[in-house]
């Protein structure tokens, strides 16, 4: 029997967390990830996940217990935002280049200073060159099945790479909506048992974190990049086989294209902001304005040929960035741009919502209309 | 579907938990995260190179109190066959953490020459 109950995108993740069976959680709450661990350490304590609570004393700690519980040979998991992530930063290329597919939420927060805990993608973004595959969702459903798809492309042979699910904080976090929580044998089905690849262990002893020399580092960072441009064709199976056992799917697992058909203009934006966008492009369509949507789920990777391939028919693309590379441009703006180098479609950028500043109708309205003038993009204050 | 195969085997190549046996150029295992599979590797790597300054031990007034042989970073010296305290300059980086500690003074030390 199917269930579907209202609950926050938040408790969306710990369900989907719960249904993995990870055996550690180390955890360091932070606004607006807090809901998370909560909800975890309520399951632990009333028996339905039988996992062991670390309750460390930073994210630091956090990051480098996930690092030991994946050594050990154990699912695991934590989640966290802004500065949290930032102090975990020093362990993120570790988890990574260590190959253990890890899986953290990051309920993305703006970064101090000034000290905001609102919504934006600054804290993942920064983050994004740590060799973490990043997935960012929509709504409290869609985290509910990236947790479950994220543990699956992570343990993937050919992949071994962390996986960070981004959720807007607060907007996606605290939004209650109704979330269809699978069935658990299903789930079990669906992810399986882990079966740890690197760790620990006394009848197969293996150094861990050993130093390579300028003669071996190189040789490795090409590996962690082979394995993270596999993960292209893994997220994309994933989200096929999820499909086929749940019934609901993104996109291509790495970008939904939203009435892109006979598009001329689009925006590009990841996370719940294209829940508002689908609406001013509902409006626009009404009035006949061909336009669409972008919907990028991946990051990192990013989706080079399906990027290329979405565009050809564009006359106009504008990139939404809710994190600005100051002294530059919005990030993604400048990989969009790397990508369609020499097409004929004009990129226009914007920057919105930092620090939780509403991304609303009127302001996507306005990014419509500057790119379907072929001009330039602004800061939508 | 052939080409499918291809593609999963090389995926598996890159990232595959056993390691698979590519080397790089320098012969060194391509190890999912750079993981070292046997013990005791590195003996491979001789640190002596690092060395400045190189003690050598005065065999005829050594007490063999063992001081130097503990209080080494590196374990670089040894007993020998006749009990005597050596240094062994594999891997000996020059510290000179052993001269310090002599009671006797009897490690005693120069610029290494090359």
């Amino acid at each position: 029997m199917v269930e579907k109950r209202v609950m926050s995108g938040s408790e969306a993740i710990a369900n989907a967390v719960k249904l993995c069976k990870p055996a550690v959680l180390p955890m360091y709450p932070i606004t607006p990830s807090t809901l998370v661990p909560e909800k975890l350490s309520e399951y632990v304590a009333n028996g339905e996940l039988k996992a062991e609570m670390i309750y460390v004393e930073s994210e630091h700690s956090a990051a480098s217990a996930l690092y030991g519980a994946y050594t050990a040979g154990v699912r695991s998991f934590t989640a966290t935002a802004s500065q949290g992530l930032a102090l975990m930063y020093e362990i993120l290329p570790i988890i990574s280049g260590s190959r253990l597919p890890a899986v953290m939420m990051v309920a993305n927060r703006a970064l101090s200073a000034p000290l905001n805990i609102w919504n934006d993608h600054s804290d993942a973004m920064s983050a994004k060159d740590q060799g973490w595959i990043q997935l960012y969702c929509e709504n409290a459903q869609e985290a509910f099945d990236t947790t479950l798809m994220a543990y699956r492309i992570a343990e993937n042979e050919g992949v071994l790479l962390p996986v960070m699910v981004c959720v807007d904080g607060f907007v996606l976090t605290h939004m209650y909506e109704p979330v269809q929580i699978e069935d658990a044998d299903k789930v079990s089905a669906f992810v399986g048992e882990y079966k740890p690849h690197n760790f620990l262990d006394t009848s197969n002893p293996k150094t861990f974190g050993a130093f390579a020399q300028p003669n071996t580092y190189f040789e490795f960072k090409e590996a962690q990049q082979k394995a993270m441009m596999n993960s292209l064709d893994i997220i994309k199976e994933m989200n096929v086989e999820f499909a086929k056992k749940f019934g609901r799917s993104y996109g291509n697992g790495l970008l939904e294209l939203i009435d892109m058909k006979d598009a001329e203009y689009a925006i590009m934006v990841a996370g719940t902001t294209v829940g508002t966008a689908r609406e001013v492009v509902d409006e626009l369509r009404a009035k006949g304005k061909k336009v669409g949507i972008i919907k990028i789920k991946s990051i990192r990777p990013f989706p080079v040929d399906d990027l290329k391939n979405a565009t050809r028919k564009l006359k106009g693309l504008g990139v939404i960035d809710r994190h600005i590379s100051i002294g530059y441009e919005g990030p993604l703006c400048t990989d969009t741009r790397a990508v369609l180098a020499g097409e004929k479609v004009k990129i226009s950028g914007f920057i919105a919502g930092l620090g939780g500043r509403d991304i609303d109708r009127t302001r996507i309205r306005d990014a419509f209309d500057l790119v379907m003038k072929g001009k330039e993009g602004k800061w939508l204050k | 579907m052939a080409k499918k195969e291809k593609a999963k085997e090389k995926r598996t190549a890159v990232s595959a938990s056993s390691y698979s046996g590519e080397k790089t150029a320098t012969g060194i295992p391509l190890t999912c995260g750079a993981s070292i599979l046997t013990p005791g590797t590195s003996k491979v790597y001789k640190t002596g190179t690092w060395r400045t300054f190189k003690p050598e031990i005065d065999q005829s007034r050594c007490i063999k109190c063992a001081k130097c042989w503990m209080s080494c970073p590196d374990a670089a010296i040894f007993i020998d066959k006749e009990g005597k305290y050596q240094v062994n300059y594999d891997y000996c980086k020059g510290c000179l953490i052993c001269a310090k500690e002599c009671p006797v003074k009897c490690i005693s030390y120069k610029v290494e020459e090359k």
